[in-house]
């Protein structure tokens, strides 16, 4: 099974919400009893971090924003943090894909523009600003390569090549190639070989860059996959609703695993 | 019984500070910006609004890092900000309120103000809420700030602080606001008492305007359309009916 692939206290790479988030994976990840993951989110979070956070899988979050989107804030996530359960490693959007875009190319850091002044660049000791080395040597802010143990994505189709269609989701081909191992799931099989489909070439992540790919229908769900599917409001209303006190979260998890699924 | 709501007041306001760039994009949980952006189009040919939330509206083809590449392209011209708090310095915080490490409150995060602060010229700072509790001396948490060291590439930052009891024009020279207007029925004295930050107080303060008659039909026809598929229930819910 793909999420044995991913070890206690991994650095683990996740999409942003309604971008391939593999919810399948993530409920693999808690029935297994998962600990100490760090999590990195590409780069915002919001249900699979809310929902691994509030199961204990969780040391440390990395993310621009963690929220239930239009449902308002993640509710376990924002409960650890308060309660100092999970370490949380505040960024902002731009510097964290400046990150991923270092560790696609193996350079030690990229620099980014603006992001002066705030607390992430006084709190983190691993942002700094130097002096552009070219006139007019003005000060840039530099973040280090953000190079996840492993990632793990959900996306529309693999061909029966092996490659990956993301779609226009290019931070998600950028974050698969920073990270060292790169977990995949898919609604389904397409046929034949998407590289010589010009119209779909541009979308794919290829073979080379992949380690594993699962079928899993509906793999995503209740996040959206466009253009698959849109989000389960139903269920992200629950969801929202339940997780607002301990107990209730509880309670929804234990549904969302099944009876096989008790940790 | 008001002519208008709240919400339409808020709209015809923020549009009015959207100024002559070309392109706006409106990010999550954003109606008001949202509307505010469809009406500018109406009353600046050339503008445009992107609204999170309503493909027909999003010409990004490239991911969540292309509108943050287009804004330091000098490609995004406005962008509407909200917080849970504003200093009197235009810091902003989405974190936490308390000690960031074991905050009494945590909230979403920065999400992408930190960068966008010094790229995008025209940001309007939203904050609907206008007490104390919101307009503080100091932030607990600054999520973007215009504070940069010496020499710094900037080519945009906070332009105007909105509330729904007034607005102020934010001065990049002096580091601080000027109360610009008060909307109606509002007084400087009630302004200062909500207000826990000190702000540049003109000899004259002008009464925001109220949004004409044309205005209201525009949001009331148009902009209620444009804002069916990403706000459908604001639209219903906030923006009274054509005609009535």
């Amino acid at each position: 099974m793909l999420a044995e692939q991913i070890k206690d206290g991994a650095r683990l790479a996740l999409p942003s919400e309604n971008s391939g988030v593999p919810v399948a994976v993530v409920r693999a990840l808690i029935a297994r009893g998962a600990r100490d993951l760090r999590l990195v989110g590409g780069p915002t979070g919001g249900f699979a971090i809310d929902l691994l956070v509030g199961a204990g899988c969780v040391a440390s979050v990395e993310a621009a924003g963690v929220s239930l989107g239009p449902r308002g804030l993640a509710p376990r996530f924002c409960a650890a943090v308060e309660a100092g359960e999970i370490e949380m490693i505040d960024s902002t959007c731009p510097a964290t894909h400046a990150g991923f875009i270092a560790g696609e190319k193996r350079l030690p850091f990229m620099a980014v523009r603006g992001v002066f002044g705030c607390d992430m660049l006084k709190n983190r000791s691993d942002w700094t600003v130097i002096d552009n080395p070219f006139p007019p040597h003005d000060p840039v802010v530099v973040v280090p390569a953000i190079l996840p143990d492993v990632i793990a994505l959900h996306a529309p189709m693999a061909d029966e090549a092996g490659n990956v269609w993301v779609g226009n989701r290019r931070e998600l081909k950028t974050m698969a190639r920073a990270a060292k191992q790169v977990l995949v799931t898919v609604e389904r099989i397409h046929p034949g070989n998407l590289v010589k489909d010009s119209a779909m070439a541009p979308g794919l992540l290829t073979t080379p860059y992949i380690d594993l790919i699962a079928l899993a229908p509906c793999g995503a769900v209740p996040t959206a996959l466009p253009p698959d599917y849109g989000p389960d409001d139903a269920m992200l209303d629950s969801y929202a609703s339940a997780a607002k006190t301990r107990e209730g979260f509880d309670g929804w998890l234990a549904d969302f695993l099944g009876p096989d699924g008790a940790a | 019984m008001s002519e208008y709501t709240r919400e339409e007041f808020l709209i015809a306001t923020m549009s009015g500070l959207f100024g002559d760039g070309r392109f706006m994009v409106s990010g999550v949980n954003s109606p008001i910006p949202a509307a505010a952006g469809l009406l500018h189009e109406h009353q600046q040919p050339g503008f445009c609004v992107s609204i999170h939330g309503d493909p027909d509206r999003t010409p990004f083809v490239d991911g969540g890092v292309e509108p943050f590449d287009m804004a330091a392209q000098g490609r995004l011209d406005t962008f509407v900000f909200g917080g849970v708090q504003v200093d009197g310095q235009a810091n902003i915080n989405l974190v936490s309120i308390g000690d960031p490490k074991r905050p009494k409150k945590r909230f979403t995060g920065s999400f992408g103000a930190a960068g966008l602060y010094y790229l995008i010229p025209n940001i309007v700072l939203f904050f609907p809420s206008h007490s104390r509790r919101s307009l503080v001396q100091k932030v607990d948490f600054r999520s973007a700030s215009p504070q940069a060291p010496e020499g710094a590439f900037r080519q945009g930052g906070p332009k105007w602080l909105l509330t729904d009891l007034c607005l102020f024009r934010f001065d990049p020279a002096t580091g601080g606001f000027e109360l610009a207007s008060v909307h109606l029925g509002q007084t400087v004295a009630a302004i200062r008492d909500a207000t826990g930050f000190d702000f540049v107080l003109p000899k004259d303060v002008p009464t925001t305007p109220e949004p004409d008659a044309a205005t209201l039909s525009r949001i009331r026809g148009d902009v209620r359309d444009g804002l069916s598929v990403a706000y459908a229930q604001f639209a219903k819910d906030c923006i009274k009916t054509p005609g009535s």
